[in-house]
């Protein structure tokens, strides 16, 4: 095994420098604590700016820590705060599509629903919260599949198991509606998981474009679709909402 | 995209209705509905706010402002009502500009009626000739009348006027804070007498300014507001000569006590043509109204930093003996008013932002729940939050905070479960005090505000007061309630079975808790909540 590379323990020793009492240092200030060449120290430097670990002041000249560190140390969005965060969106898009809102994300090997918002009529509704669903037939699932690498994976490694005479089964099939997916930007169940549901979900992203979630809708088959597949006023409707929601996330425009 | 740099996530903090981050609305342009439309103005503590409401009761357009929040001393708290009325024009022309954006074809003409709901108890006082409040607004938080307050209650106490006003004697109320202001206002009394100087609640001062102000303002309030003053008889709804004389208030400044929805006047500001003024109800009260409680029985309860929960008990005001107040819910124009019980927690979101910011246990008050359900229960802990003493239905200011129950066995992952435990308790023993005062049974709570996207919290009330919790689709209740009552009194809605038809629910929580578990655990939070008692010695 090589020994350590001398240039990351020097980067390291910087990280810890930065990290201590005073919070803004010169280029001199950090050499001289860490008995390094100015030139080194302000190679160094620089590369830990362009990865955004170090931010330099444009006025002073002077180094800190950068905003990168912490969402390193910070990256799990809480689905709590997700749903926190999804509320209102969701809410607005069970009344603008007469359907059940649904977020999910992924967890272990399916799809874990963080938020359930009912059909707009007075029928009774259980509240699904903390329910799961397939990965391989469902609309979340699919988008979650078609979206975010490891729910890939999870997706390859889960039992295929035919809930209906529709569910996907082949994996060479399923990869075509997961190209399909990607190509229009969400994806669909057509009585896949439950005879006569149908349901189209849409990938919410947080700040650094990771797909953290998917949102969609739930309903009657004969309500969601007509005769050229989902009614196109609600795919627009989910995917307005799964902006709305990325957009709340920090999510640039897009 | 990748021009825009990431922005770091926001804080999300647990809000009144009031306070709901305003959302934008431009992407909801697809399913808005054609006009017309219903305007609601909501003069909050913290900010003002316009939203625009179609007949569904869906928002077409938000605008908001902040205003400054004054703190001359430590326990004061003041508005500059000046700026307030600025900020109100401004975001009533932001919502209509963003409406022209949004919706084809509208134009201010589509708004048939403007509401108003507001911060209560907050105090002005202006010049009638010339328009300029004669000091800064005294907000409901300031505390510089309890002095005053002890004073009034003379041997009798804090109830003296409960009788009349359904409230206790305390520096919330509007009408101590009048009194404080022509005491120390030079030469207010005598003008005040004279009659060049007027009184009113957020809800007077910006429905006299889009009436006219100077130029013909009209000087009214609404029954709910107006119940807030510790100056009307809850009975006779008029202002009660015998109080006003005991708390030194010239019955010259008081504007007319009006109904919630009527036509008050009209207004022309932001772009607005001759569009009838139509509703004004207290915050709290508007939510209420909002929510559609319109049965006695029916119950509300709005979680943010505090939460205020609110019972329709129809058309007798029931006296409490067990720590709530009495209040007018609502009254629709001649149809008799509808009375409320109403019960504040102090300590609700604020105890989640305490975990965040002051223990550091969670970096997000999201995060509560999250820790909260990594354990089963408990774990024998309760938490009572009685940061500046125990509200309702105890009363004691010389309470303190307790978690009790510790053991080795008790991680922070427990204290947060007892954290969201303390509100759902607090809860029941707000209902409890309702169920005994009114002798009507709580069937189900409607809930609104930040908290509700907390579905730990919101099945934990379910299973603690062992009735259905139930959150509605429109999360800004406050402003629909306005935008109901000013609809209503202008025709827009027929009658209020068609405000009930808008009301959707978006989730219930049922109760699954075993009842001798229940039971258990609520003797536990009592005997907790005993040993918070008497932590203050007596001062002087």
């Amino acid at each position: 095994m090589p020994g350590p590379i001398q240039s990351l323990e020097r980067a390291a020793a910087i990280l810890r420098l930065l990290a201590g009492g005073e919070r803004r240092l010169g280029l001199s200030d950090v050499a001289s604590s860490l008995g390094l060449a100015k030139g080194t120290t302000h190679g160094i430097l620089r590369t830990l700016q362009q990865e955004g670990f170090v931010e330099q002041d444009p006025v002073s000249g002077k180094y800190q820590l950068g905003a990168e560190l912490l969402r390193l140390g910070n990256s799990y969005l809480d689905v709590h705060e997700l749903r926190a965060r999804a509320l209102v969106w969701t809410d607005d898009l069970a009344r603008s599509s007469g359907e059940a809102a649904y977020l999910g994300v992924l967890h272990q090997q399916g799809v874990l629903i963080v938020h359930h918002v009912f059909r707009p009529d007075d029928s009774r509704q259980v509240l699904e919260v903390g329910a799961m669903q397939p990965l391989h037939c469902t609309a979340l699932g699919k988008v979650l599949s078609a979206f975010d690498p490891v729910a890939h994976s999870e997706a390859a490694e889960a039992e295929w198991t035919a809930l209906t005479a529709r569910t996907l089964t082949d994996p060479a099939l399923f990869e075509e509606e997961l190209a399909l997916v990607r190509a229009r930007g969400w994806g669909a169940d057509l009585e896949e998981t439950w005879d006569g549901v149908a349901s189209v979900a849409a990938p919410v992203y947080d700040r650094r474009r990771m797909p953290v979630g998917a949102v969609g809708v739930t309903g009657a088959v004969e309500r969601v679709c007509d005769a050229e597949g989902v009614r196109s006023r609600l795919v627009a409707a989910v995917r307005d909402c799964a902006r709305a929601v990325s957009r709340d996330l920090g999510a640039g425009r897009f | 995209m990748g021009s825009t740099p990431p922005r770091p996530t926001p804080r999300q903090e647990p809000q009144t209705s009031e306070e709901h981050p305003v959302t934008e609305s431009t992407t909801r342009t697809s399913s808005h509905g054609s006009g017309p439309f219903i305007a609601a103005i909501d003069q909050g503590t913290t900010s003002s706010r316009c939203i625009l409401f179609d007949r569904d009761g869906r928002i077409v357009a938000v605008d908001q402002k902040e205003h400054e929040q004054i703190f001359p001393k430590p326990g004061w708290v003041e508005h500059d009502a000046a700026e307030i009325w600025t900020n109100v024009q401004e975001v009533v022309a932001g919502a209509i500009g963003k409406a022209a954006q949004d919706v084809p074809g509208f134009t201010p003409a589509d708004v048939k009626a403007i509401g108003i709901t507001n911060q209560r108890e907050t105090t002005v006082l202006w010049d009638r000739h010339t328009g300029e409040p004669v000091h800064n607004a005294i907000v409901w938080q300031d505390t510089r009348t309890d002095a005053l307050c002890r004073e009034l209650g003379r041997n009798v106490g804090q109830d003296r006027f409960r009788r009349e006003t359904g409230l206790p004697l305390a520096s919330y109320f509007a009408g101590p804070k009048i009194r404080w202001l022509l005491d120390n206002v030079d030469g207010l009394r005598e003008r005040a007498e004279a009659g060049d100087i007027l009184f009113g609640t957020m809800d007077s001062w910006v429905i006299w300014n889009l009436t006219g102000g100077v130029d013909g303002g009209v000087h009214v309030t609404d029954v709910t507001n107006a119940s807030r003053t510790l100056l009307m008889n809850l009975h006779t709804l008029n202002w009660d000569e015998k109080i006003l004389a005991s708390i030194g208030v010239p019955a010259a400044v008081l504007p007319e006590i009006r109904s919630s929805s009527e036509v008050y006047g009209s207004t022309g500001i932001g772009g607005l043509n001759d569009v009838p003024v139509a509703s004004a109800l207290g915050d709290q009260q508007a939510a209420l109204f909002g929510q559609t409680c319109f049965a006695e029985g029916e119950a509300k309860s709005t979680y943010g930093t505090g939460t205020f929960m609110l019972m329709n008990t129809g058309g007798t005001p029931v006296n409490s003996y067990n720590g709530l107040i009495t209040t007018v819910g609502y009254r629709v124009g001649d149809e008799a008013p509808v009375y409320a019980l109403e019960g504040s927690i102090a300590v609700t979101g604020s105890l989640v932002q305490w975990m965040r910011d002051q223990m550091g246990l969670i970096s997000t008050a999201a995060e509560i729940e999250t820790l909260a359900s990594s354990v089963e229960d408990n774990g024998g802990a309760y938490f009572v939050p009685a940061f500046s003493g125990l509200f309702a239905p105890y009363w004691r200011d010389d309470a303190r905070g307790v978690i009790a129950g510790l053991t080795r066995y008790v991680t922070k992952a427990h204290i947060a479960r007892a954290v969201l435990e303390a509100t759902a308790w607090q809860t029941r023993e707000i209902a409890d005090a309702m169920t005994k005062d009114s002798g009507v049974e709580l069937t189900a709570l409607k809930v609104d505000g930040g908290m509700t996207s907390n579905n730990l919290l919101m099945q934990t009330l379910a299973d603690f007061l062992d009735a259905p919790v139930v959150r509605p689709m429109v999360a800004e209740t406050t402003c629909l309630g306005a935008a109901y009552a000013a609809g209503l009194a202008v025709g827009f809605w027929p009658d209020t079975d068609a405000l009930r038809a808008n009301w959707k629910r978006a989730a219930e929580w049922t109760p699954r808790m075993d009842a001798a578990d229940r039971d258990r655990e609520y003797k536990n939070w009592l005997k907790a909540v005993q040993r918070t008692m008497g932590w203050i010695e007596e001062e002087h």
